[in-house]
Order: C-alpha cells, then structure tokens, then sequence
C-alpha cells in the first residue's frame, strides 16, 4: 500500500501528466508556485483570476526609468514598450523590452515582485517580533521578572540559538557575531514559516530561492573572512603540512576553493531543502486535481490519501523550517568559529 | 532554468532588505534581549552564589551556637562544682573554727576555775587555821591551867618539832 502510493507519487512528481477533466500542466502548476511573479495570484474566483498587483520598477537602457503596475503587463499585454516575455521566447517569463526592430532586450529589473514582496512583509514580521519582544526588556526590569507570553517565547529561541549555537560554535568573543547569527536564524526561520502558510500573504517561496540563499551565504562569506585571524589565513595559505603539498599550491589551493565551497553548500542546501518542500507538497496535493478523470471513486480515494499525505508533509515541512534555520545558524556559527580560531599552543 | 540562477532584481531587494533588517536588529533587537538575559542569569548566579554563603555561614552559626551551649554548660558545671567545694571548705572552717573557739573557752575557764577553786581553797585554809588557831587557844587555856599539864605540852611539842626536824632533814 505504502510503496504503490510512492510510485503513484514519483509518476505525479515526474511525468507532465495531462488529465483529461482538468488540463493541467504539471511544470507550469510546479513552477508558477515556487517561482518568482510580476503580480500575486491569490485565487481565481469564476474564471477571474484575483491577484495582488505590484509595482514593475524597471530601467531600458534607451528610455530610462519606468514603473508601473503588474497589471498592465498579467495577460502578456505590452505596456510602454515592455512585456513578459512568452514561451519558447528568450528570457522566458522575465519582462522584456521589445525594440523597433523586435528584438527582445531584458531590462535593469528589480521590480518589486511576488518574492520581493513576500520577502519585505516577512522581514517587517521579523522586526516586529523582535522589537515587540525587545520593548519588554525596556519596560520592565529584566533582572527582576523573566518575560512570559510572546517575549518569553522569543526570548526562549534567542537563548536557544545563543546558548546552543553560537556559544558553542563561535568561541570566546561569540558577541561580536550573535547580532548577525540570531539575524540570520530568525529570518531564514521565519520566511520557511510563512513559505508553508498556503494563502496570502504566505507562500511566497522565499528561502527556497536562490537569490536569498545567496545573499545569505555571501553575509555568512564576509563575516567568516573579513574578520578571519591570522592563524586563519596561515592555515589557507600556508597550512602545516609537507613542504611539496604547499610549493606546488596543491593544498593551498583546495583550501581556498573550500573558502567558496562552505558558503555555497549553505546556500544550496538551504535553497534546495525549501524548494523541495514546495515542489513535494505541490505534488501531493496536485493528485487531488489529477486523479479527477480516473472516476469518483478513485478520484476520492485517492484524494483522501493525498490529504493525509498533505498533513504528514505540512508537519514535516514545520520540522524542516525550523531545522534549516538551524543547521544555516550553526555552520555558519562553526564556520566562523573556525576562522577565529587560536592556534594550539605547544 | 530561472531556479537556479540567482535573479539581480530580487538580489538586489534581498540585499537591501537583509541589510535593513540586520541593521534594526542588530541595534535594537538582539542586543537588548542577549544583554537582559546576560544580566539576568549573572544576577541569578550572584544570588545562587549568595544563598550558598549564608547557608554555609548560618551553619557555622548554629556550630558556633552548639559550641557556645556546651562551653557555657562546662562553664556552669565547673562554678557549681566550685561553689560546693567552696561551700564544703566554708563550713569544715566554720566548723574548725568553733571547736578551736569552744576549746578556748572550755581551757579559760579550766583556768579560771582552777583558779577560783584555789582561791577558794586558800579562803578555806584560812578560815579553817584561823578556827583552829582559836580552838587550839580554847583548848590551850582550858588544859594550861595545870603545871603538869603545861610541862606534858611542852613536851610534846618540843618532840613534835624533834620529829618535824628529822623529818625535813
């Protein structure tokens, strides 16, 4: 029983089934729910699709600065020269410039997008729930009371990240880095979070994309080599090993590529980890939709299952939120910690 | 593939985003939470640290305390005993005292009666020689009225003082 709906999974996740009923697209119902968008589909209500629509904000290199509204551009329309750009076209789905002559240019493009947005009511949810809690701490005494309710819960995760993480990881002067590490925890946990809320304004697939995971490695990156000592970087450059492993660079050279390599498992493995979380819950519940041809009672049975899946995926997903924001938090911690290193005394 | 290549625009808004955020919790957020809870687990340290010495010094106080009951009970043990002897000395004095002082009187008036009785004595003596010395005339004047009987005393007094001489002699 087990196994066959594994199967019938795997051929959900991996065939671009077309039902008969429902025609569906499987790439596209995958791609447009963890893909980035110009506007916010919420629902769509009697064939009227109801969206958020949000700013475009782009620069042509020959008509300057443009904004406007997602609106004009959701049915592949052309708005002031610029359109998204359609299947089998170049720079598909990104918007584009149509010139005179008809060739397709992408503009400089920072949009405030789907993702974008997402990622700003996030963040505003992220401060808020640590302002809110550190308001606390300036309205009472805190050597006095300890917080109950919603700061005493901050307070436990911050504890919990700073006791069990960054102590641990980082070393002696853990204060100077706890500012970024909590940073990085809280946002990277919060953003999983909302990514599992199914409607609006969660489910934006934010930490499953890579632009976010990069900027994240890249902060991770800085903090680990701007104030790396200098048994850190003897240990790169000049590491204690046998003089013909370090005169032909071979060691030197493996360590500065595992310089990049740390930073780009964190944000791979992040990325990765959260897309595969929507791309797998996408799928279970899309069996709803494309057993709708197999009959009523297949097709309801089946759905059954699909939703039990569902919940055993959504509480799993609710696991992996909390874990990525750890495991980011703890290498990161470690990876510092490594680059403070003191070199043994002998 | 659009989910593998990092998108400028949403990097650059990440960016931009990440870093405001950072910047408000880094100087509003995390610091006043870390540093409160620093301050509060030393504050609870210091009074765990605290609770420990006066629990250790009120167990010294009450050693102290148990100390300071046996001394004082050694303390009044040794004056009890030392008033009983004391009392003890204080009558076997008392009593010496007064056997010496009744012996005084009793040898005092030994003496005195010895002397009383001797005084007595020699009132009596005297009484009696002075009796005797007048019956001795009475007799004398009734005998003498004869010459033989004159002569016979004299005799007799001459061997009395005869035997008296030989006697002392």
């Amino acid at each position: 029983m087990k196994l066959t709906k594994k199967i019938l999974l795997l051929a959900i996740l991996f065939l671009p089934l077309k039902a008969g009923a429902v025609d569906i697209d499987m790439q596209e119902y995958l791609f447009g729910h963890v893909g980035d968008s110009y506007g916010w589909h919420i629902t769509t209500i009697k064939g009227h699709p109801v969206s958020v629509n949000l700013p475009v904000i782009v620069r042509s290199k020959t008509s300057g600065w443009h904004c406007f509204s997602s609106r004009h551009i959701s049915e592949g329309e052309t708005y002031e020269g610029f359109r998204i750009a359609a299947k089998g076209e170049a720079h598909e789905g990104k918007l584009v410039e149509v010139m005179p002559s008809g060739e397709l240019v992408k503009p400089l493009d920072i949009s405030i997008t789907k993702n974008v947005a997402g990622l700003m009511f996030n963040s505003l949810l992220v401060v808020l729930i640590i302002l809110l809690a550190a308001r606390w701490y300036r309205r009472h005494d805190a050597t006095q009371e300890a917080p109950k309710g919603f700061a005493g819960v901050v307070e436990m995760l911050v504890t919990m990240v700073e006791d069990d993480i960054i102590k641990e990881c980082v070393g002696k002067d853990y204060k100077r880095y706890s500012p970024y590490l909590l940073t990085a925890f809280f946002f990277i946990f919060v953003n999983n979070l909302m990514g599992i809320v199914p409607f609006f304004p969660g489910g934006a697939n934010i930490t499953g994309n890579i632009a976010i995971t990069f900027v994240l490695a890249i902060c991770t990156f800085l903090a680990v080599n701007i104030f790396g000592n200098k048994h850190y970087w003897k240990d790169i450059l000049w590491p204690d090993v046998p003089i013909y492993l370090k005169a032909f660079p071979l060691m030197p050279a493996i360590e500065i590529i595992g310089m990049f390599t740390k930073p780009f498992s964190l944000m791979i493995r992040l990325f990765a980890n959260i897309l595969a979380g929507h791309v797998m819950l996408l799928g279970v519940v899309a069996v709803v939709f494309l057993t709708a041809e197999l009959g009523a009672a297949m097709n309801a049975g089946l759905s059954v299952i699909a939703v039990f899946f569902g919940v055993f995926m959504d509480v799993l997903e609710l696991l992996v939120a909390f874990l990525q924001a750890y495991v980011f938090t703890m290498l990161s911690s470690v990876f510092i910690g490594l680059s403070r290193q003191e070199p043994e005394t002998e | 593939m659009s989910l593998v290549t990092p998108d400028f625009g949403l990097l650059f808004w990440m960016t931009l985003i990440f870093g405001i955020v950072f910047f408000l919790l880094a100087k509003f957020g995390f610091p006043m939470i870390t540093g409160m809870v620093d301050r509060r687990s030393e504050r609870i340290n210091a009074s765990i640290a605290k609770a420990k010495e006066a629990e250790e010094s009120l167990a010294r106080l009450s050693e102290e305390q148990t100390k300071m009951i046996q001394e004082a009970r050694a303390e009044q043990n040794r004056i009890l005993k030392e008033a009983s002897e004391a009392r003890d000395q204080m009558i076997a004095k008392a009593k010496e005292d007064a056997r010496s002082q009744a012996d005084d009187i009793i040898a005092h008036a030994r003496v005195q009666m010895e002397h009383e009785k001797e005084i007595a004595m020699r009132d009596i003596r005297r009484q009696v020689s002075l009796l005797s010395v007048e019956v001795a005339e009475k007799v004398i004047r009734k005998n003498l009225s004869t010459e033989a009987e004159q002569m016979a005393l004299l005799d007799k007094l001459v061997d009395e003082a005869a035997h008296l001489d030989s006697k002392n002699s």
